[in-house]
């Protein structure tokens, strides 16, 4: 087994040579709002441990979360959070085996797309 | 074959043996998260720039703190076995090694600290 040789094997033809669909754009937008969503994440994690430790340490952490850049930050993930949830479900409906064919998953793409910006628009209407 | 469910078909195949339990794990994950994670937005959302004492009281009230303790446990355990297949698609040899121990250990200690946040406040 040591021996085998590992290199020199052709690849099957990768990302570099597939013209974008709407499909394989929205599956590795949910790969990447996931990922993405660490940052957010851990600004919330934080801002909890200042507010546990007290009100100045609180105001400090309050202070970043809430000024432009981590409105930024907060817009995205609150996007991020929609838009990954929707894909999620969108795996969940595929796990079950439903909804396999073209159709139903450019439906389900355009679906997750316009569903998350709505969510988003209704989430900063309400918050 | 006629005996066979689909899951006794998949476990225990593949190089590492456990990636049925590994989608799986990600299957119950989002599931929980499906829920959580609307209840989170919209009990944390509001509480973002309020003053110290109205987020302490706040946070000490059972469902807003218990939401807000799932969603983070859930939600890095989620990240933790979502992060692990990106870095096995693009990182290879031992930094693939190295990279997912440390976003282990991140995810652990991240839902560690904000669980142990949320609970000094709560209580």
């Amino acid at each position: 087994m040591a021996d085998v040789n590992r290199g020199n094997r052709p690849l099957s033809p990768h990302l570099t040579i597939y013209r974008p669909q709407m499909t394989s754009m929205t599956s590795i937008f949910v790969r990447v709002t996931g990922n993405a969503l660490l940052i957010g994440a851990l600004l919330v994690v934080w801002w909890f441990l200042a507010a546990a430790t007290g009100p100045e340490y609180f105001a400090v952490a309050d202070g970043v979360i809430t000024s432009w850049f981590g409105d930024l930050v907060m817009l995205g993930s609150v996007w991020a959070l929609w838009y990954h949830l929707l894909g999620g479900l969108r795996h969940l409906v595929w796990d079950m085996g439903y909804g396999l064919d073209l159709d139903s998953s450019y439906m389900m793409g355009y679906i997750m797309i316009g569903g998350s910006l709505v969510l988003t628009l209704l989430t900063i209407a309400i918050v | 074959m006629a005996f066979l469910t689909d899951r006794k078909r998949a476990s225990g195949m593949g190089s590492a043996k456990e990636g049925t339990q590994h989608h799986w794990n990600m299957m119950v994950s989002s599931a929980g998260l499906l829920v959580l994670v609307p209840l989170f937005i919209f009990t944390f959302g509001p509480m973002l720039g309020q003053p110290h004492e109205a987020v302490v009281a706040y946070f000490a009230r059972p469902f807003p703190a218990i939401v807000a303790a799932l969603t983070l446990v859930v939600g890095f355990m989620h990240f933790k076995n979502g992060v692990q297949v990106l870095i096995e698609d693009y990182v290879h040899g031992i930094m693939r090694k190295v990279l997912i121990i440390a976003m282990i250990c991140l995810s652990y200690a991240a839902a560690g600290t904000g669980l142990f946040a949320i609970a000094r406040i709560a209580l």
